[in-house]
């Protein structure tokens, strides 16, 4: 039976997270003004999510299945007024795991899983040139003995400075396309392979992002992801298309991570209007609202339906059904009220909203990256087009 | 626990009514649009379903099933897919039912229920709309006072859906010393009422071939026993819910029907020598379209299953799902219409009968309720 209701043991945690994530709003800005420096593991004051965890042992296995619950929660955590750390997309583990992690466990041969499982990796795609269309990426490895040599520029590695090594893209066959696009695996202190730079950026500060230069970079043969060597030849290598999955399990993720901005900004905005006597009578009708209390109600819509397109998208994971179109529809949304709903409290709540007494213009910065990164939201418009006209991504660029 | 499963039951009733509705309301819903009048052959094979019977408990001669908001959402999304003026007309009546049941006593639904787990259509229905511009359900200037052990009701109901067919209304009045929905009441008025006169309407932009009528109601007598609920009373914020719901699940199902209908015509249409689908104008068009008729129905089960378990949160999803769809399914059929430029326009085609029902449907609270 289609239920949207929370159980009670759901409400508590969610309830808890939220006001654990509420324990550092004093220090909410703290990665701003020490954008430069490494966090500590625990700011004055800071509850930990160790009082969550045993929590979960009071689910029942019939409860909302647990994709779909970490969604819920990952909204619930990003909305929270304290200070985030990384991308705040779900709940911190005890382990670093990067998007590189990721790639690793739905690419990797058993070897490479073992080997490098427990290093903290992020991912390398992006270079100053290629952004979305990630098959005219520039960098290249070339054999050499038991060697890879990658020579390139790689930019806007998430997790680039704090992590143990990265999975990089190259190509080892220009000429190829796509198929000749391969995941390698490159540590820290590799010969040739330099930490350019850290980013400055409008939000996302707790999470950094790095350039990288691969100059005659040289790297162990076995750094190959999957171990695939060769060049097939007619559309991607199992590798690229195994890397690319990741993306069909990280979307909603970092869907959930936008609406969680539009629903904190939104939550400070209801607060923040109900002193001063602005509220929405949900009894109502349409007709009778005020210019804001209709704003409010847009907002409150457009965050919900938001909510929902992620809550589905995990949900049909859950149900080990296909969900790669959904995925994309939520990340869509996701970027959409990223925008649109912390932009939109902002101008309920006039000029004082601006000012850092308040934590609602920082919604804006830190989730406006969410229809950019996981691809644009025209990237995943360009995905949905496909699909329902039926057309491949050569037809339909 | 949150999950988007539909029963076995309700999944089998959605693929039914969505074959019902293609092959027998949509090719003929220019027809009768055109004709403005739905033929009885249709509502009969609309009851032939059993929806409403289905609903009644047992001891009314009915099929015993739970009353479902749920179930109603999905099986007006897929009759909205064929033809949401025949859908409105086939789903008209279950406001009457639904409201029995939530809200009736044991007298009432003893003496409604049992003509509707019967074989003939039987035709009903909720007049909530009025004259005035800005219409509020909370504001509604028709009243009923008590007189003795009766009421005497007062005022005028616009656009009331089946109204030239109807043998009985439910009349929302709205208690002239009190305001707010605390304040209204709903009342079975049979048609032959002294004090009711039914005038057909003359026109109306959308759901054409839906009859609707005015209701003028002088003092209206009715005794006690009309006011649904007795001395309880309804709760009309519910029940104005459920309507606003209803007519959000069938203009979602007008939405899907345009987005699958611009598709094809995308692949085929060929300007500056490729097709116009190949274009990201009018590709991303479509996934909007898409992606919105997804989310909207969300956004509309979310509220139907809030209203179906009278969970405290449901008016709030009912006021966002209305809000949502009304802004969104407008949009899809005008943009669906624009994919089609000209020949949109022209009156051989869909389009322009699918926008005009969309802005009615966003407008009116009703004429069909989850």
């Amino acid at each position: 039976m289609a239920d949207f209701r929370l159980s009670e043991v759901d409400q508590k945690i969610l309830d808890t997270v939220i006001a654990v994530g509420n324990s550092t709003e004093r220090h909410t800005r703290y990665y701003e003004d020490h954008e430069d420096e490494i966090p500590p593991a625990r700011l004055e004051g800071e509850r930990g999510f160790e009082e969550v965890l045993p929590m979960f042992g009071e689910r029942k296995p019939d409860d909302t299945p647990m994709m779909t619950f970490m969604m819920a929660l990952s909204i619930a955590r990003g909305s929270a007024r304290g200070v985030t750390r990384g991308l705040g997309l779900g709940m911190p583990t005890g382990r670093a795991a990067g998007l590189g992690n990721a790639a690793l466990q739905s690419a990797g041969t058993p070897e490479q899983k073992a080997k490098w499982g427990n290093l903290f990796l992020a991912m390398s795609i992006t270079e100053p040139g290629v952004g979305s269309d990630t098959k005219a990426i520039q960098t290249t490895a070339r054999l050499d003995g038991d060697e890879w040599v990658l020579n390139g520029d790689k930019i806007f590695v998430t997790d680039g400075v704090r992590c143990d090594g990265a999975i990089v893209w190259a190509t080892i066959d220009k000429s190829a396309g796509r198929a000749g696009i391969k995941s390698f695996l490159v540590l820290k202190g590799a010969p040739g392979f330099e930490l350019v730079r850290k980013e400055k950026k409008m939000g996302i500060r707790s999470s950094d992002t790095a350039a990288y230069a691969f100059r005659d970079c040289r790297i162990p043969r076995d750094s190959l992801l999957g171990g695939d060597e060769t060049v097939p030849k007619g559309g991607g290598s199992a590798s690229y298309r195994g890397v690319m999955k990741t993306f069909n399990m990280t979307r909603p993720a970092v869907a959930s991570g936008g609406v969680s901005k539009a629903r904190g900004a939104l939550d400070f905005a209801i607060e923040a209007l109900a002193k001063e006597g602005v509220s929405v009578d949900w009894s109502r009708s349409p007709g009778q609202r005020s210019a804001v209390e209709q704003r409010l109600v847009e907002l409150e819509a457009d965050t919900e339906a938001a909510a929902l397109t992620v809550l589905h998208a995990s949900w049909l994971s859950d149900m080990r059904q296909p969900n790669n179109l959904e995925s994309s529809i939520c990340k869509a949304k996701g970027g959409e009220v990223c925008r649109t709903v912390p932009q939109g409290a902002m101008e309920v709540l006039g000029g004082m909203s601006i000012s850092h007494d308040h934590v609602v213009e920082k919604f804006l910065r830190d989730g406006r990256i969410s229809d950019i990164y996981e691809g644009t939201g025209q990237i995943q418009r360009l995905i949905i087009a496909r699909e329902i006209l039926g057309y491949s991504s050569e037809e339909l660029t | 626990m949150i999950s988007f499963q539909l029963t076995d039951e309700q999944a089998m009733i959605r693929d039914s009514l969505k074959g019902f509705a293609a092959e027998v309301l949509a090719p003929t819903a220019r027809a009768i649009d055109e004709a403005g009048e739905v033929p009885a052959s249709v509502i009969k094979a609309g009851w032939d379903f059993g929806l409403l019977a289905a609903s009644v408990p047992e001891a009314y001669g009915g099929g015993g099933a739970e009353r479902s908001c749920m179930t109603n959402a999905v099986a007006l999304e897929a009759l909205g897919g064929g033809c949401a003026s025949q859908g409105a007309a086939i789903m008209a009546p279950g406001q009457f039912v639904g409201a029995l049941l939530d809200f009736g006593t044991e007298d009432q639904k003893a003496e409604h229920l049992p003509q509707f787990a019967g074989e003939t259509p039987v035709a009903c229905s909720l007049a909530i709309q009025e004259s005035q511009f800005g219409f509020a359900a909370e504001n509604q200037r028709t009243t009923a006072v008590r007189k003795g052990n009766g009421w005497i009701l007062n005022g005028e109901k616009r656009l009331v859906p089946l109204g030239g067919q109807a043998s009985q209304f439910l009349v929302l009045a709205r208690d002239p010393d009190s305001s707010g929905l605390g304040a209204v009441s709903a009342f079975i008025v049979p048609r032959d009422t002294e004090g009711l006169t039914v005038t057909d309407e003359a026109g109306t932009q959308g759901l054409k071939p839906l009859s609707k009528a005015r209701l003028t109601l002088t003092d209206l007598a009715l005794p006690g026993s009309a006011r649904l609920g007795g001395e309880a009373g309804i709760d009309a914020l519910r029940l104005v819910s459920q309507a606003r719901v209803g007519a959000a699940a069938l203009v979602l199902g007008l939405a899907r029907q345009a987005t699958d209908f611009a598709i094809p015509y995308a692949r085929e249409r060929v300007a500056f020598g490729e097709p116009i689908g190949k274009k990201q104008s009018i590709a991303f068009m479509l996934a909007d379209m898409h992606i919105e008729c997804e989310t909207m129905r969300w956004m509309v089960w979310k509220a139907a299953s809030l209203l179906e378990h009278n969970d405290p949160g449901a008016p709030k999803a009912a006021a966002l799902a209305q809000d949502y769809v009304r802004r969104k399914a407008v949009k899809i059929a005008d943009d669906a219409l624009q994919i089609f430029g000209g020949h949109g326009f022209i009156r051989d085609l869909p389009l322009e009968m699918w926008l005009r029902n969309a802005r009615t449907l966003t407008v009116l609270d009703g004429p069909v309720s989850v």
